[in-house]
């Protein structure tokens, strides 16, 4: 089976990506979980305009069904961002996604300004971290108006770079949502960020674990929400817009659900601390091994066959 | 599926057995808890409400587990004021182990803590009935760490250097090795633990002698266990909280940043 993606003319040798604030914090990790791990692409964690300060820990803790996560978007800025990405664009061994956050609308369009120079292959838009709400209210994922607004404002910018938003599990109306920022010339989404938050106590203190109290939650339990949601965003869309199906993801079955929902890329996160840093590879290895069991050529075949197999036997059932 | 046991990643809180003053700056903490812990691992060490931090573990005999830190800043000097009975959060064990062969002759150099992770390992390895030199650094003899515990094991000869000549050598732990090297001496293995630099001028010599060395690798960590990446070092991209922090003397030396810098919670450069 044919593994090599090709989204809006960005060739991925695998469909796997890592996903953002993983692992994201040097080129040499990216360039590592690249040329050792084998991942199709790779995606920045999220980038400020300015010095971000994170949490305090403990900010990251998981059980084998979930990870909870308040790291807070640790960030030292734009200069440090350049320098790691000059250093991976040397010999780039795959795709760059470069993902940004911001705290209004405005500095959405100046941070995309200031990175975009780089020469990222896509540009990632994170409106929907949960971990900054404290600050900022809402996310700006949770609302119609705010996401178009923030769509328009890095599109108007962006130029050629394909822009992806990167979406909240947490929306009312994820489908919603999609609309508003496709109305806006979104190229694509990212589906999804992390659930909730969540919160973990610890009994004999009675505290809760994490510093900031509450954490958004990945890993394994949210497979089933990331796969409804990019079903919904991929509805909304009539499948035109491609989607980097991000939650859960362990194996390569789990990537072909994502697919089967209307992934064309998958993103990969938590699974990094529990299959190694070469889960890339191996989900991968399985999709392939699937796929030729099951007499599948091409995994784009694959990406929202769900919507059209129910529209098949609805046909048929007619 | 290879990998720590999941529980692990969740800190359980537990009281402290009993502290210990070490000296002025230094405390150890005994916790009635066994981790299955090798020498060179460490755990995170949580006190509600306040931080966590990586703190390497100074010895897990199956029943009990210590700890050694220096009160430097906010969230070493607040748990230097606990007492026995109070309540801290621990996850963990993380990280790669000293190894050995029985009966090795093993030369064990401590700088500063360093001195806990190194006891731990050297009272397992002569358990092995490995022949041990122990070199401790300080810079005087009041911080001096882990003197007597060392002294009691057997086949064991402790050597000392403080920076002010208060006991032992006047100087660098790593010259008395450079001593006992140049005066014959022939390790299977060096194993150190300390001030990078410190590391930088062991992996030196062990290179230079053709020895085996195994080091201690410090970066800032959150997660412990391999997925937030803030502990990868340049340009090999590795996480010392899952391939480190024990690292083989060849390896660290192909980390460009190796003695250099270190980043800190925002992945942001700070020179040694
Ligand atoms: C694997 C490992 C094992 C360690 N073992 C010991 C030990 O046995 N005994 C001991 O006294 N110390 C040990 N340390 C260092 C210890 O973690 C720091 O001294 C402690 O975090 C300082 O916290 P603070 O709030 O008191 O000081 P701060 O003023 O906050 O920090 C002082 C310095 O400690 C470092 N530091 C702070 N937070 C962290 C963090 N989360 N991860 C890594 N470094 C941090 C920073 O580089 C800073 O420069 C170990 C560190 C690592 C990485
Ligand atoms: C430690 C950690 C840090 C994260 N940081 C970011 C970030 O900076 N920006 C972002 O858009 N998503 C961030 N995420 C969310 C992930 O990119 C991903 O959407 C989510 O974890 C679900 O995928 P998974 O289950 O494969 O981990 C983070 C997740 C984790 C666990
Ligand atoms: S501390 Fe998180 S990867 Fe090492």
């Amino acid at each position: 089976m044919k593994l090599t993606q090709t989204v809006h003319g960005v060739t991925f040798e695998n469909p796997t990506v890592l996903a953002s604030g993983i692992w994201g914090i040097t080129a040499a990790s990216w360039r590592r979980a690249a040329e050792a791990g084998g991942a199709g692409g790779i995606t920045t964690k999220s980038i400020w305009l300015h010095e971000h300060k994170g949490h305090p820990n403990p900010t990251i803790i998981s059980t084998e069904h979930w990870t909870l996560n308040a790291v807070g978007v640790p960030d030292a800025g734009p200069e440090k961002a350049r320098e790691e990405m000059a250093a991976y664009m040397i010999n780039k061994p795959a795709p760059l996604i470069l993902n940004i956050i911001a705290e209004s609308v405005e500095n959405y369009g100046k941070t995309a300004e200031a990175l975009l120079p780089m020469k990222p292959d896509f540009l990632e838009v994170n409106i929907s971290c949960p971990n900054v709400e404290d600050e900022f209210g809402k996310p700006f994922a949770c609302s119609a108006p705010a996401a178009g607004a923030v769509t328009k404002a890095v599109k108007a910018v962006a130029g050629k770079t394909p822009v992806f938003i990167k979406l909240s599990p947490n929306a009312l109306s994820i489908a919603e949502i999609a609309i508003a920022c496709a109305k806006e010339g979104a190229d694509g989404f990212t589906v999804i960020n992390t659930v909730g938050p969540g919160m973990a106590i610890d009994l004999r203190s009675r505290m809760p674990i994490l510093s900031n109290k509450v954490g958004g939650m990945s890993g394994p339990a949210i497979k089933p929400i990331a796969v409804r949601c990019i079903a919904d965003v991929y509805a909304a869309t009539e499948g035109k817009l491609p989607i980097i199906g991000t939650g859960g993801v362990h194996t390569g079955e789990d990537a072909i659900e994502l697919m089967l929902a209307g992934a064309s890329l998958i993103g990969i996160g938590t699974a990094i601390s529990t299959r190694g840093f070469d889960v890339f590879k191996k989900v991968a290895a399985e999709m392939q091994e699937w796929g030729e069991r099951e007499g599948v050529e091409d995994l784009e075949e694959l990406v929202g066959g769900m919507h059209e197999e129910m529209r098949r036997r609805a046909v048929i059932a007619k | 599926m290879k990998s720590i046991p999941l529980q692990s990643r969740l800190p359980r809180t537990l009281r402290i057995a009993q502290v210990r003053k070490e000296t002025d700056m230094v405390t150890t903490f005994m916790l009635p808890i066994s981790l299955g812990s090798l020498p060179g691992q460490f755990l995170m060490l949580w006190l509600p409400g306040r931080d966590e931090i990586p703190m390497s573990i100074a010895l897990d005999d199956g029943e009990n587990l210590q700890v050694t830190f220096f009160a430097v800043g906010d969230m070493t000097q607040a748990l230097a004021k606990l007492k026995a009975g109070d309540l801290v959060g621990i996850r963990g064990p993380f990280g790669t182990s000293y190894a050995w062969e029985k009966k090795q002759h093993l030369a064990l150099v401590a700088g500063g803590y360093g001195a806990a992770p190194m006891f731990f390992a050297a009272s397992k390895a002569a358990q092995d009935g490995c022949t041990l030199d122990v070199i401790i650094g300080a810079r005087s003899r009041e911080h001096l760490l882990y003197q007597q515990s060392f002294a009691s094991l057997p086949r064991t000869t402790v050597h000392i250097a403080t920076d002010d000549g208060s006991e032992g050598h006047k100087g660098y732990n790593v010259t008395v090795l450079a001593e006992l090297l140049s005066s014959g001496v022939k390790f299977d293995q060096i194993f150190a633990c300390g001030p990078e630099r410190m590391l930088v001028a062991v992996s030196d010599l062990a290179a230079k002698e053709g020895t085996k060395c195994l080091l201690s690798l410090e970066r800032y960590m959150k997660c412990g266990y391999g997925l937030c990446g803030n502990c990868t070092v340049d340009p090999l991209g590795i996480r010392l909280c899952t391939e480190g922090p024990v690292v083989e003397g060849s390896l660290a030396r192909q980390i460009a940043e190796f003695g250099k810098y270190h980043r800190d919670e925002l992945g942001r450069k700070h020179p040694f």
